[in-house]
């Protein structure tokens, strides 16, 4: 039966991380942003503790409705990473142990790799100064060696690649052999040969490293790659094996849809705060187009929200129902990730020196905003995705 | 006990009803579309197609001739996404006496139930439509121009309304007219003396034959006065009604450009392999995702009695837009093609702008 409110194990996940936000980022919040570089932030190692333990006791809250439709985890993740945004995405991201490469592993890794790295930091390491997007054409090579995997190559903008304990790195066992020859492997940060190259310097997302790290014969041990090592070599198997790793995307692609709405509803709020006090109030009493410039613009980014919000949470439902939603994951991203970055950037516009100036957050949701749109697949990558979807074209058609 | 969860899932009797609806606007709207928007007159049999759905009859008791169902804003909208699929202008125009007899269910008195919904459930009175828009650019449903006078025990109305899909074929208006009280809802029957209407052909909506009703001195009694007429909830209402059509033409820009662009060629090769064109597919699909579910969400809401006035907003606002853009983006994949009347693209483009501009037509 259609119904899009939330149940309200849905709104108490959302209660919570919203409790997290307002009592533990939003105070920090200033601090980390000009600090930029640093450890974890001492604050976060609770919070890190706190949802390891939850995520122990999580399947309980996953179970079925009286007519078998579930609200699961996806939507529980849409609630608990909106929520937290809304207090800091940067911080969000740098709570330990949840990093992607944790999703990578929890997805696809053997019950081994899951005890060994499932409860440590592990982030995730596809983009090459020559390879982002196009991330079939990485040239990180991994070679067999007795044993061992032995890696080597450069990358870039790897998310918490110097706090992390681990790192799933993306190789291709024979570049000539395409997609079908990409492979990850977990490897160890402290591993010798492994090296932090830098840490970005960033306009927003201050707070989350950013790295760029170096793998020079870097040596793991042969169980260390996730899935299997095997080269497919019929067309089918290629297309299943680079589609698993993929499908990774259709879940983390609603995740990340997530955040820009937690930032948009942020820069929303704060900006109604500040009408409310010039007594701006835009509170529906007339048409569009006989509210005031302030008013209409207002109503606009609400609208944006809505849809984006509605749509997030649509792709995650199709995923707790077991329903195939690569099609919808891109579309809540792409709408999600304009969204975010239009809504804090208005904001900011709307409120004039108090959006412009540090005095309140604005400025800095409007600096965070725009990474949302571009990693985990950028505006363009999901309309490329969204447009093979509609239109029944592959990847060498619609290039 | 837990509430009830997030749902996309349509009831059986939901998905039944969809499909039937998707056949006849497949099958019987959308062929004649083109034809009846070149006459500017509606189709009597798909005018009579779509109100053998039964909609009207569903909330009127069953002494009164009706079904006797729980209202189901819901339920209409969904019909209305459908029908609006095969042509916004029949189903705007078909659907109007539903909305009227929406009102009189949720705002009529006894009396004024047992008075008139017998005739709209058998067809005996006519059409009815709802009369709130106003030829004026900064038309303010709570600033009405229309005036209702109170003389004794009668009103006097005076003024304009305008945008009435088959006015002239109308028997009978609820007219929204300014009282001291505020805006209130008077039954109006199309043979009062003072009563009088014109065509009024616009730009889009053309086989939905547009009127104007002028009202001059025209004397209504206290009697036909609605007691529960409650304007914001009937825009509303309204809004969703609009904005599920707009969903409805809008699936049909999509489905229709997607094997032209996949056809067309051009420097030796579909148009859809370009970026260019296969990204404003994608956005198509995006935005129109989007105007769904604002809808959809509305739409539960005043199914479920929570209040909904400021989602039946939004989503109007985002669909009057995003349906604009998609109705001129997709004339403008198909170019010069999209442009000449071969195709529905020109017409889809002209419906699509009434989002925008029409207020309490269609009363979910």
């Amino acid at each position: 039966m259609i119904n899009l409110e939330l149940p309200q194990k849905l709104t108490q996940v959302q209660q919570m991380a919203q409790q997290l936000a307002s009592g533990v980022f939003r105070p920090i919040s200033r601090k980390y942003d000009a600090i930029e570089h640093c450890d974890t932030p001492e604050e976060l190692k609770p919070v890190a503790q706190m949802m390891a333990a939850m995520s122990g006791g999580g399947k309980k809250g996953s179970g079925k409705g009286s007519d078998g439709i579930k609200n699961g985890a996806n939507m529980m993740g849409i609630m608990g990473v909106e929520a937290m945004c809304w207090g800091d995405v940067g911080l969000m991201l740098s709570i330990p142990g949840s990093g992607l490469g944790n999703a990578a592993i929890s997805a696809v890794g053997t019950p081994e790799q899951k005890q060994q790295y499932g409860k440590l930091y592990c982030a995730m390491a596809i983009t090459e100064p020559g390879a982002g997007s196009d991330s079939a054409a990485i040239s990180t090579t991994a070679v067999r060696d007795g044993d061992e995997w032995i890696l080597n190559g450069e990358k870039i903008y790897c998310t918490g690649g110097q706090r992390c304990d681990a790192v799933v790195v993306w190789a291709t066992l024979d570049k000539a052999l395409g997609k079908a020859a990409i492979k990850s492997f977990i490897v160890p940060r402290d591993n010798p040969g492994m090296s932090l190259v830098r840490v970005e310097d960033k306009m927003g997302l201050r707070v989350s490293d950013t790295a760029a790290l170096s793998l020079n014969d870097c040596r793991i041990p042969v169980d260390h790659v996730l899935g299997s090592a095997e080269i497919a070599d019929t067309e089918e198997a290629r297309k299943k094996a680079f589609g698993g790793v993929m499908q990774t995307f259709d879940n983390t692609r609603p995740q990340v849809a997530a955040m820009a709405l937690g930032v948009a509803r942020a820069a929303l709020e704060i900006t109604r705060e500040i009408y409310e006090k010039e007594q701006v109030s835009a509170d529906f009493s007339k048409l569009p187009y006989n509210s005031t410039a302030r008013e209409l613009e207002l109503y606009r980014l609400e609208a944006d929200l809505e849809a984006a919000r509605l749509m997030t949470l649509k792709a995650a439902w199709m995923a707790d129902n077991g329903q195939p939603n690569s099609k919808e994951a891109s579309m809540c991203k792409a709408k999600a990730g304009r969204m975010g970055n239009e809504v804090t950037l208005k904001c900011v516009a709307l409120c004039g020196e108090l959006g412009y100036s540090e005095r309140t957050l604005l400025e800095k949701l409007a600096r965070d905003s725009k990474i949302i749109d571009i990693f985990e697949g950028t505006q363009q990558i999901q309309q490329l995705i969204v447009a093979r979807h509609l239109l029944g074209l592959s990847s060498k058609e619609l290039k | 006990m837990d509430s009830a969860p997030f749902d996309l899932t349509l009831t059986e009797e939901q998905r039944i009803t969809r499909e039937n609806m998707l056949r006849f606007a497949r099958d019987t709207l959308s062929p004649a579309a083109r034809a009846a928007d070149d006459a500017a007159s509606p189709d009597a049999a798909l005018v009579a197609g779509i109100q053998e759905f039964g909609l009207a009859l569903m909330p009127i008791p069953e002494a009164l001739g009706g079904v006797g169902m729980p209202r189901s804003p819901l339920s209409n909208a969904l019909a209305c996404e459908d029908l609006g699929q095969g042509d916004m202008s029949h189903t705007l125009a078909a659907l109007q006496t539903m909305g009227v007899v929406n009102v009189l269910v949720e705002g009529g008195s006894e009396e004024q139930q047992e008075r008139l919904l017998p005739g709209l459930a058998s067809g005996e009175a006519g059409q009815a439509a709802v009369a709130l828009t106003e030829p004026r650019a900064t038309f303010e449903p709570t600033e009405l121009a229309t005036q209702a006078v109170s003389e004794g025990s009668e009103y006097r109305l005076n003024g304009t309304k305008s945008l009435i899909p088959m006015g002239e074929a109308c028997g009978l208006f609820v007219v929204v007219a300014a009282t001291e009280s505020g805006p209130a809802g008077f039954l109006v029957s199309s043979d009062l003396p003072g009563v009088s209407v014109k065509a009024e052909p616009a730009m889009g909506l053309r086989s939905a034959a547009l009127a104007t009703l002028e009202l001059q001195d025209v004397a209504v009694s206290e009697a036909d006065r609605l007691s529960g007429f409650d304007l914001p909830r009937l825009q509303a209402l309204s809004w969703i009604g609009q904005c599920a059509l707009a969903v409805g033409c809008c699936q049909a820009v999509l489905d229709y450009s997607i094997p032209y662009v996949k056809e067309r060629k051009a420097f030796g090769e579909p148009i859809a392999w370009r970026q260019s064109v296969a990204f404003m597919v994608a956005d198509i699909g995006i935005e129109l995702e989007g105007m769904r579910l604002l809808m959809l969400r509305a739409a539960s809401r005043a199914e479920q009695g929570l209040s909904f006035y400021r989602e039946a907003y939004l989503a109007h606002l985002q669909c009057m837009e995003k349906a604009m853009q998609i109705g001129t983006n997709g004339i403008q994949l198909f170019g010069g093609a999209g442009f000449v009347r071969d195709y529905p693209l020109e017409m889809w483009y002209r419906n699509l702008r009434s989002i925008a501009v029409l207020h309490g037509s269609l009363v979910v």
